[in-house]
């Protein structure tokens, strides 16, 4: 009962409803945790100054620097902007880059990206030089593909190809949720159609597209540990597992590869959630609410 | 610029700012402009009228190349749209050059359609600075004056979700003025909006007109046209039915498809009046216990189902 002062009610302090439900759930998880550090800290298999150790070894942290790092910002450059001309291409009205568009998308999405890399890297069995120039001409420039072959460039290109097929569709699904209006206010303004796209469509694309870009990111991230199919030696696993295999301490090594990648990813989540701050300008902020189930999003992918 | 051996060069002052000459088109073998002809002078306002589906929206996207006419021909500014013509043959003019051609004709949309991502500002300077090459500190102070034209000066760095329906109106009025356009077209610019938000809208379409700006300006607004419009052109099924002054096609329309439309508006008129409060304001009576006579006849609601039997089926 409250208490009342006058006879129109007044402000109410009621008791809140109880949740028998949450406190049996608390103490099941306190004493699952109770468990999992206790095995964390009693099993000397862990070896957890192993592991920093092995974090901190100079080949891992080189290997983290370029090919976790550049690989993936050098591969999702290459993805982004191939994909969003594919998906442009796709939506254009010349049938044959409507065509290229759709044949680049069947093939890179129907390639594992583990073939695709050691293929990127046999290049120079196929071509040991290659040749630009005029077709059955004289070349301008040549590249030796075979010192080329297992160089992080040509990791980064296999990578930056295929993930163009992903990002291509989800540029399209972008540019195609812009209200038709808008092209057409542009165009009523004297716009040009590249104009219309790049100033007034794509950026209110971008809504749609960051947050799946983002998941993609972090993809990448994980996915740079296929470069060692290439092979390209200079890359966080491949470094943390032939350190553990030649200590005979396996498990400390992936756990510190392991560390790497969640830290990693850790710091992109945060990124992206900037990123689609800006881009919702003008369309109203997320609610927060919506802002952590979409990190919760990109964290199951 | 684009002047050939069958436009000769001539003072194009006195000939009429558009002409429109049995213009057709078609939407997949849906005929919906039966050659429509129209003359609009300089500093004319020219009012469409017409039911849903007469093809008013369509002849004014055809004006300025939203969509491409199947045949006839229209000239803005002695410039024939869309086509040169060389030696009596038209050859399709390229996208670059159609751009340039609406650049001197503003358009304002029945949805607004103001770019969501930038600011009122921005949305008023884009088209100058990015198609016209105007300055960036131009753009703004003459943006500003245009903002201030339309009633909004202080929204400038608003972003047009935060804005009423009238105020995106009237921004994306001042959008299309920025460019400095010789013609400006209205497709139904105040039917998306609250009642009490059309005035407005009108009112800055209404100083526009006294202006000396050409426009052709489709919209539902009797009272506008009656007092803003020079001419009314009243389309059903693709054709021009009756054009003339408002006082004529209004107030005596001598067709009988214009009469039963402008019959039809009147009694939608008179509902929206009576659902909004409009009349009943003045119509209420002090005592409360008649109060339900005011309320709308629900029988009375939507007996409009579209043109009337009048338009013959299209094959
Ligand atoms: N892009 C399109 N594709 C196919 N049909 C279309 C297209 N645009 C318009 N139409 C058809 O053309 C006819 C005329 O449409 P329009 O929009 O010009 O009419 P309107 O007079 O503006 O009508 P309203 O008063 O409802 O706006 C309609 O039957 C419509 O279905
Ligand atoms: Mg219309």
């Amino acid at each position: 009962m409250t208490t009342e002062t006058s006879d129109r009610p007044g402000a109410i302090h009621a008791r809140p409803v109880r949740h028998p439900g949450r406190w049996l759930a608390i103490v099941v998880i306190v004493v699952l945790v109770a468990m999992m550090i206790s095995s964390l800290v009693t099993n000397p298999v862990w070896n957890f100054p192993r592991v920093f150790k092995v974090m901190n070894f100079n080949p891992v942290l080189n290997g983290l620097f370029k090919g976790t790092l550049i690989g993936t910002v050098g591969a999702m450059v290459i993805g982004v902007v191939l994909g969003v001309i594919m998906a442009v291409m796709r939506l254009s009205g010349n049938p044959v880059l409507r065509g290229v568009a759709f044949a680049y998308v069947w093939f890179f999405r129907s390639m594992p990206r583990y073939v695709l890399l050691i293929f990127c890297g046999s290049l120079g069995v196929l071509y040991a030089k290659l040749e630009i120039g005029i077709p059955f001409g004289p070349a301008f420039t040549s590249i030796d593909m075979n010192a080329l072959s297992s160089s992080l460039a040509i990791g980064i290109l296999g990578l930056g190809l295929s993930e163009a097929a992903y990002m291509a569709e989800i540029a399209r699904a972008g540019i195609l949720s812009v209200d038709k209006g808008q092209s057409e206010a542009a165009q009523a303004l004297g716009m040009g159609p590249g104009k219309a796209m790049m100033r007034i469509i794509l950026p209110q694309a971008m809504r749609v597209i960051v947050p799946p870009t983002g998941n993609e990111t972090i993809s990448m991230v994980k996915d740079t540990s296929l470069l060692s199919a290439v092979p390209i030696t200079a890359e966080l696993f491949y470094q943390a597992q032939t350190i553990g295999n030649r200590d005979f301490q396996i498990v400390p090594s992936l756990v510190a590869a392991s560390l790497w990648y969640i830290i990693v990813c850790s710091i992109l989540m945060v990124g992206q959630s900037y990123l689609e701050r800006y881009f919702g300008r003008g369309f109203g902020t997320p609610s927060k609410k919506a802002k952590q189930e979409l990190t919760k999003v990109a964290a199951d992918h | 610029m684009t002047t050939t051996a069958s436009t000769p060069a001539y003072d194009k002052s006195g000939e009429p700012l558009v002409r429109a000459v049995n213009v057709t088109k078609a939407f997949h073998g849906n005929q919906v402009l039966k050659g429509i002809d129209l003359s609009v002078n300089r500093g004319q306002v020219v009012v469409l009228l017409g039911p849903s589906g007469s093809g008013k929206t369509t002849f004014l996207r055809c004006i300025n190349q939203l969509e491409t006419i199947d045949g006839g021909r229209i000239w803005v500014d002695g410039d024939l749209m869309g086509y040169v013509d060389k030696g009596g043959t038209l050859h399709r003019l390229t996208d670059k050059a159609i751009a340039a051609q609406r650049r001197d004709i503003g358009m304002c949309f029945q949805r607004f359609n103001l770019f969501p991502h930038k600011t009122v500002l921005q949305n008023v300077m884009e088209a100058p600075t990015q198609v016209k090459g105007v300055s960036k500190d131009q753009a703004r102070s003459r943006g500003l004056e245009l903002l201030e034209r339309v009633g909004l000066k202080d929204k400038p760095a608003a972003y047009p979700a935060q804005l009423s329906g009238g105020q995106q109106q009237r921004v994306a009025i001042a959008r299309a003025l920025a460019m400095d356009p010789k013609l400006m077209l209205f497709d139904e610019p105040t039917s998306a909006l609250d009642p009490e938000l059309v005035g407005e809208v009108l009112a800055v379409m209404k100083e526009l007109a006294q202006s000396g700006m050409t426009m052709i300006v489709v919209t539902h607004e009797m009272g506008f046209a009656r007092e803003v419009a020079d001419e009314v052109v009243f389309m059903d099924g693709g054709v021009v039915v009756e054009q003339g002054p408002p006082d004529e096609v209004i107030v005596n329309p001598k067709q009988q498809r214009t009469k039963n439309f402008l019959r039809r508006m009147r009694q939608e008129e008179e509902q929206l009046a009576a659902a909004t409060g409009h009349l009943a304001l003045a119509d209420i009576p002090l005592d409360d216990t008649t109060d339900d006579d005011v309320t709308v006849d629900p029988t009375r609601a939507i007996d409009d189902g579209g043109p009337d039997g009048a338009v013959p089926p299209t094959s």
